[in-house]
């Protein structure tokens, strides 16, 4: 059909996600063309049913009391304690950096690596948890070409106990970056790569932490700031962290 | 207390549960004290308060049932689908079709769902509901797209059985 290429601008038009240039481009169209129009009309419908439909539910004042008086209250349905069995260790994790990290200098530092602990925890329990899915590194490398605006070294894992798994885009402080798991035995370990803007976050340099149930481990290297971050032995996380750091420099 | 209903709504159609979505939204409101100091001022606080908010969510037993993940095939390729064949005459909705609406989008898959919340009730921008959820623009307009079909199927589904 010649309104084809139409549709998907129609659809970022309803949502106002055009540019002026664009607007103006469809707008010209859509004057001219029955079909577009009614096709407008529909996901304007749809848009404002969504809306109102939408807005269902509202809150009890006793929650709101409740958390404006900040108390910590009881969990009624114990938020952690219905957490899965299989994730309960790296749950607690959250929870115990949380508290690992009050003592610390920053809470900067603390609210970072609880979002990355976060997002490992998160993407450990997806189904998916790699969009690129190899062992090799020149696959998963250049997978993220176009999609960050930086590139990595991946160390050779030959004669390692480590393997590739794949990687996934991930964001933390509205940044984008790349999320990487290795596995080591049964643990995975996820390896974050951001640009090192994210410092402004960090207080030190580099940082290593294995009191908890995770270990982590963060170092900048140049531009790159990393963070390696699973349940596996401090050791082990440190040895990947050596290989990352020589691929880096080669 | 900022975007209190709105997180609350959100956590709802979430979880589909009441004391859940106040477990949750009480959790969302505790991690966002405690890392606010860490908020870059000038940066979008909805799309960072919402993201603790579905983060925690993810890491909670209706997070991890719900199974929330995309075939790859879906995603990988960034370019839209077209809607639905169904005229839009079959999709005239109007305010006493409320229900099912609802309905319609709580049969969604949870990532359809969130995405159709965010741009819709929540009124969030492209931009807003990548930094949200984590993914890149060019992904939330294709899952917007399959979302928005796919409650349309099943909308017309409702009509026709009327």
């Amino acid at each position: 059909m010649a309104c084809d290429s139409w549709r998907n601008k129609i659809e970022a038009f309803a949502d106002g996600e055009l540019s002026a240039e664009e607007m103006r481009a469809v707008g010209d169209h859509l004057r001219g063309c029955v079909s577009c129009n009614a096709d407008l009309l529909s996901r304007v419908q749809l848009k404002r049913a969504i809306k109102t439909a939408g807005k269902r539910f509202s809150p009890s004042l006793e929650l709101r009391q409740r958390i404006q008086r900040g108390l910590p209250a009881e969990n009624k349905r114990g938020w952690l304690g219905n957490w899965v069995p299989k994730l309960a260790g790296a749950a607690a994790f959250v929870f115990i950096v949380v508290l690992l990290f009050r003592g610390w200098s920053s809470n900067q530092q603390a609210q970072t690596f609880a979002e990355l602990a976060d997002l490992h925890v998160a993407t450990l329990a997806s189904a998916a948890p790699v969009d690129v899915i190899s062992t090799d590194r020149h696959t998963v490398k250049p997978w993220f070409q176009g999609k960050l605006p930086f590139t990595f070294n991946l160390p050779e894992l030959a004669n390692t106990p480590f393997t590739l798994e794949g990687g996934r885009m991930s964001y933390l402080g509205q940044a984008p970056g790349a999320q990487l798991i290795f596995k080591i035995g049964n643990h995975r370990i996820s390896v974050f790569i951001f640009q090192n803007r994210l410092d402004r976050r960090l207080t030190s340099s580099d940082t290593r932490s294995r009191r908890v149930t995770f270990n982590m481990e963060t170092w900048a290297e140049e531009d790159l700031r990393y963070f390696v971050i699973g349940d596996a032995d401090a050791n082990d996380i440190r040895r990947l962290s050596e290989l990352l750091k020589m691929a880096a420099r080669s | 207390m900022p975007l209190f209903d709105s997180l609350y709504n959100f956590a709802r159609w979430l979880t589909h549960d009441r004391e859940e979505a106040e477990d949750l939204v009480q959790e969302t409101y505790s991690k966002a004290l405690k890392g606010f100091p860490s908020f870059q001022q000038g940066t979008n606080f909805r799309a960072w308060i919402y993201r603790i908010l579905r983060n925690t969510f993810l890491t909670s037993r209706t997070g991890l049932k719900s199974g929330m993940t995309v075939s790859l095939d879906s995603e990988q390729g960034e370019s839209l689908e077209p809607s639905t064949t169904e005229t839009p005459e079959s999709l005239l909705i109007d305010r006493s079709n409320q229900q099912m609406v609802q309905e319609a989008i709580e049969e969604l898959p949870i990532n359809f769902r969130e995405i159709i919340l965010l741009c819709d009730v929540e009124e969030m921008s492209y931009r807003e509901i990548a930094e949200t959820i984590s993914i890149p623009i060019g992904t939330v307009m294709s899952r917007l797209a399959r979302a928005r079909n796919a409650l349309r199927l099943g909308l017309v589904k409702r009509l026709q059985g009327v």
